[in-house]
């Protein structure tokens, strides 16, 4: 296999983007990505998407998007892998790239939220668990974390403050990036007095509804280096998946899925965990963020929660976490998610995050964790400087 | 999402009477029945019906309830370890949510889990209930 660099990233307005349609959210992300790289033509184009049947109606959506590009003849595919579907679509891109098979390949996601009822995009969201032996039962989303929440709780003394802090946090980051659907602060005190979901989750602990798309630009070094603009590789990819029950693990105090695919993603990278600078992670719930800490190895089970209330993994602590403000202040349009999590790592990389959130360390390793479900999938992507 | 002919009817077995699958080399039951076993790959099996107590290894109280739930909220949902061994997802009822708790014993009952759509077509299947006896 051969290296592969990311030229480019772009995202649309993510938000409750009421004027752009599904196929418009995508170009306008794409365009950017284009642009910024300067790549003249594209030679294939994945393109994540959780459900947009459910959510709109829409299937054959690699056609959709390669037509509206103004692009058609282009080899398009739709890639899914429920909320980790963005990872899968990075994956596929990065993998045609580095088989040779390709030089430029876009990786791109999409999804269009707010077009249904909020009901609608609950039954379409529950199509990530088990049908017939969750969502029969009652299981919701928050639900399910929420009982992956109780047993944190009950193994390890984890707290609602601890939770609650997790969003704040990725507020604090999120206060500074221009495309976040809720660029706010918001107080641990706010979170724990918000209201009650799906017990011990508040609504402030839930990621929100989010119309959006990203798209990156994968390339072999060759073509990097001709664009003559700044660019990363992409050094490590790797995806596990899990029970897609919650009930079946063994331990539903943790993301098994995510403690299979980072090291492997390490492995292939060449790198260790302590030679990574920051990450992004999977933080549909504050819940989430503190078991994936946990399961990748940065923490010891349960040492995870008081590590976030000491500020460790703030812009400026030690390992810091969702820079861009994560999927809780940024937005979650599931299918989209994993592509900017990539877009966040080349920001921080090149030096180019906005607002005042990019770090000052001149960090030159980032990962990025994408999950699927309760952690049926886990996809991680570890992305360097050059 | 429909419930209709096949796909209800298909599920019989498992909601009405708690059928899962025995496998004879590593002699693990699962719940639902797969055809094969995770730990071995053997596909010899039996069915074999679920004891009907256990523990509540984890809950939620969901509170914002889907509209297809909307007059059952609050409504308490866990995963039960069965006594043997076999793990379970159900609501949990005949009893006050703010008392569900992790540890809680309970037994395995047959009842009403919802209705479909509209026109009201009830689906069965079980639901846990504190153990009193």
């Amino acid at each position: 296999m051969r290296d592969v660099c990311c030229v480019g990233v772009g995202m649309s307005k993510w938000g409750e983007v009421w004027e752009r349609s599904f196929r418009q959210l995508f170009v306008d992300a794409a365009t950017a990505a284009i642009k910024g790289s300067g790549v003249d033509h594209l030679d294939s184009l994945y393109v994540g998407c959780m459900s947009g049947g459910m959510f709109i109606g829409q299937e054959h959506i690699g056609a959709l998007c390669a037509d509206y590009l103004g692009m058609k003849g282009l080899p398009a595919a739709h890639v899914e892998s429920a909320c980790a579907s963005g990872g899968i679509s990075v994956r596929s891109a990065f993998f045609e790239v580095a088989s040779g098979a390709s030089d430029i390949v876009m990786a791109a996601g999409v999804e269009k939220m707010t077009d249904c009822s909020g009901d609608e995009a609950t039954q379409a969201l529950a199509g990530a668990a088990d049908q017939e032996y969750e969502v029969f039962h009652g299981a919701t989303f928050p639900g399910l974390y929420a009982m992956m929440a109780h047993a944190h709780m009950n193994a390890y003394g984890t707290t609602s403050e601890m939770l609650a802090t997790v969003s704040s946090k990725n507020h604090d980051n999120g206060a500074m990036n221009p495309v976040a659907q809720y660029p706010f602060k918001v107080s641990v005190d706010q979170v724990l007095n918000s209201v009650m979901v799906a017990d011990p989750l508040h609504i402030l602990d839930c990621s929100p509804i989010t119309d959006g798309a990203a798209a990156i630009i994968l390339t072999s070094e060759e073509v990097a280096k001709k664009l003559g603009k700044p660019y990363t590789k992409i050094t490590g990819s790797a995806v596990a998946t899990d029970t897609i029950q919650l009930a079946q693990r063994d331990n539903m105090a943790t993301i098994g899925s995510a403690s299979i695919a980072v090291p492997k993603a390490l492995e292939m990278a060449g790198k260790k965990l302590t030679d990574v600078d920051f990450a992004e992670m999977h933080d549909c719930f504050t819940i989430a963020e503190i078991m994936i800490m946990e399961a990748i190895g940065l923490y010891e089970p349960g040492k995870a929660g008081p590590a976030v209330m000491a500020g460790e993994t703030r812009l400026d602590g030690k390992f810091p976490i969702n820079t861009s403000g994560g999927l809780k202040s940024k937005g979650h349009p599931v299918g989209a998610t994993g592509v900017a999590q990539m877009v966040e790592l080349y920001k921080q990389l090149t030096g180019q995050a906005e607002g005042g959130r990019q770090l000052k360390s001149s960090p030159k390793v980032g990962m990025a964790q994408n999950m699927g479900g309760t952690g049926a999938s886990s996809v991680v992507h570890i992305m360097e400087v050059v | 999402m429909s419930q209709f002919s096949a796909r209800n009817w298909r599920e019989y077995p498992q909601r009405y009477r708690l059928e899962a699958s025995k496998f004879k080399k590593s002699g693990k039951t699962y719940f639902p029945p797969r055809d094969i076993d995770p730990e071995t790959g053997d596909t010899e099996h039996e069915i074999v019906r679920l004891p009907d107590t256990g523990k509540l290894l984890t809950y939620t109280v969901i509170r914002i309830a889907p509209s297809q739930w909307g007059d059952e909220g609050p409504y308490a949902l866990g995963v039960a370890e069965l006594s043997d061994g076999t793990r379970v997802m159900a609501q949990i009822t005949d009893c006050d949510v703010e008392e569900v708790k992790i540890g809680m014993e309970i037994r395995v009952e047959f009842r009403r889990v919802q209705s479909e759509g509209s026109a009201g077509i009830l689906s069965y299947a079980y639901k846990f209930v504190p153990k009193w006896f």
